[in-house]
């Protein structure tokens, strides 16, 4: 699936570095705290759980639910409405913002709970977004 | 020395002049308008304030200096629309500090006209700029819903019961004649209403105003030479969770919430029962859901009915959001200051939808997409 032009970019910064790396290189990577074994996210090179420097990136499954989002209707440049703004649970624990792609962008289509699989997106060269897609054989 | 119930009292408070459109005044005009017709509220002239707080993008220096203040004691916190709860309960440690004895607060926003206003677009490297907005949100109205859907379904509330919020705070704003919506509605009208963003509806989002409001705050020793009658600060808390909605801990409830409510009614030392008014800032449909429950006034879930079953409707049990909310009376971005403004008057007795026999006021607020909370407690009577 090719993105319209005109969604907001994100800049990586030395912290988040490795997760946009990840993306473009098709793997969704989390940290994990080193004292409770714990996932989570957004990165950041310490545990937001114990405040432990002792971390690690690794490999998500990729496995979501759907945990809620809203339906937009107005118009915003890179986007055709209606369009949802998800939040996804990931299988690890974490929760992240994307987009549900192949799939109808209505409440019925649309059900709480629901198993979804990442669906790597490019932006451009460098910038790779992590959107969602309704799990296959779900 | 612990600060007590009643040490601090707001002697001055005031709307600006107009509110809704005021395209003849600049944001910082709207922070002075808002102050002066304060300090005449509490007899007092700038040269009388030595501390001033105020939220960003107005910093402390250029309110001082416009106004001709010269404080000893300034604060700038920004957490959002909620900055004014902080205020207050920073201001009262600070008047009982000694490090100032009259403070001034402001707000001013150019929330509609938009002069001197200052766009928000988050800055790309920002967390939010990195793991929010390449999703397409909009502002609030796509933000602050996000986790409706998941309370819905975790509490069995329905479409009617959100509409039912806005339905009700425009039966108070019926009653003031300041309110910027005052016919009645109905469900059916907020549910045909034009969609914003699934699940919520054009009357179900906050208004978009141009306004000011100022307190003055003093200690209650002298707040009784003050020309009105001293409302006491009983108790007031604060907390922050996160700046990502994306990121809160529990779609269903608000951590700083459920912090920041809670220690201000254990500071002032007061059950529900004694609660005779309560404002939530409401932002959008959602939030006295969520405010009603975090801080305890009905159980997980209760909300809903206890909206519905008419509780907070005039002549109810216990009044919400009495001038009509930031749905139907004024929402110019940071609408805590108006709350506040409407707490005041109600324990002053002077508000237009005046709810009898009001001594007790718990004024809730938010700032950002649930990132930020603060609530303060007040009194016509010092403990």
């Amino acid at each position: 699936m090719a993105l319209e032009p005109g969604r907001p970019r994100p800049e990586p910064t030395p912290e988040t570095k490795h997760f946009w790396e990840g993306t473009k290189n098709g793997k969704l990577l989390l940290q994990r705290c080193g004292d409770t074994g714990k996932a989570y996210f957004p990165p950041r090179p310490f545990s937001p759980y114990t405040g432990t420097r002792n971390v690690e990136v690794f490999e998500a499954s990729g496995r979501a639910t759907l945990h809620s989002y809203v339906i937009h209707h107005r118009p915003v440049p890179g986007f055709k409405p209606p369009y949802a703004i998800a939040v996804v649970e990931l299988e690890e624990g974490p929760r992240m913002m994307t987009n549900i792609i192949d799939c109808p962008q209505t409440p019925e289509a649309l059900v709480l709970d629901m198993p979804l699989e990442v669906a790597f997106t490019p932006m451009d060269d460098d910038i790779t977004l992590a959107l969602f897609r309704p799990a296959k054989g779900a | 020395m612990t600060i007590k119930p009643g040490e601090i009292a707001i002697v001055g408070a005031a709307e600006s002049t107009r509110i809704g459109a005021v395209p003849e005044m600049a944001q910082i005009m709207l922070h002075a308008d808002a102050a002066l017709n304060a300090m005449a509220d509490a007899g007092l002239k700038p040269s009388d304030i030595d501390g001033v707080a105020c939220v960003g993008p107005m910093m402390p220096q250029q309110i001082a200096h416009y106004l001709g203040i010269t404080p000893k004691w300034v604060d700038g916190t920004g957490v959002g629309g909620c900055s004014f709860m902080l205020h207050v309960r920073h201001a009262a440690a600070a008047i009982h500090a000694g490090y100032a004895k009259t403070i001034l607060i402001t707000h001013g926003e150019s929330g509609k006209s938009r002069i001197n206003a200052t766009p928000r677009p988050p800055e790309p490297q920002s967390l939010n700029g990195q793991f929010e907005a390449p999703f397409g949100p909009m502002g609030p109205p796509t933000l602050f819903p996000i986790p409706v859907l998941r309370y819905m379904k975790a509490t069995g509330t329905t479409h009617e019961h959100l509409a039912q919020v806005a339905v009700v705070q425009r039966e108070w704003a019926g009653k003031n004649p300041r309110a910027a919506f005052r016919d009645p509605i109905t469900i059916a009208d907020v549910l045909n209403s034009k969609m914003i963003a699934y699940p919520f509806r054009l009357l179900q989002c906050c208004l978009v105003t141009d306004g000011g409001g100022a307190l003055i705050l003093t200690s209650a020793d002298r707040a009784k030479d003050f020309p009105q009658k001293p409302v006491y600060i009983l108790g007031s808390g604060e907390s922050v969770e996160t700046t990502m909605v994306s990121q809160m801990q529990d779609f269903t409830s608000s951590r700083a919430f459920r912090v920041a409510g809670p220690t201000a009614m254990e500071m002032a030392g007061i059950k529900h029962s004694d609660v005779d008014h309560l404002m939530i800032y409401d932002a959008f449909a959602h939030l006295p859901l969520y405010g009603l429950e975090d801080l305890g006034f009905v159980k997980r879930g209760e909300a809903k009915d206890f909206i519905w079953e008419g509780n907070t409707r005039p002549g109810g049990k216990l009044p919400l959001n009495t001038n009509g909310g930031g749905l139907s009376y004024t929402h110019t971005g940071m609408y805590g200051m108006f709350a506040l403004q409407e707490s005041v008057r109600q324990v002053r007795g002077i508000a237009p939808a005046q709810v009898p026999d009001v001594e007790i006021s718990v004024c809730h607020g938010v700032g950002g997409m649930f990132s930020a909370s603060g609530t303060i407690v007040m009194s016509n009577q010092r403990p």
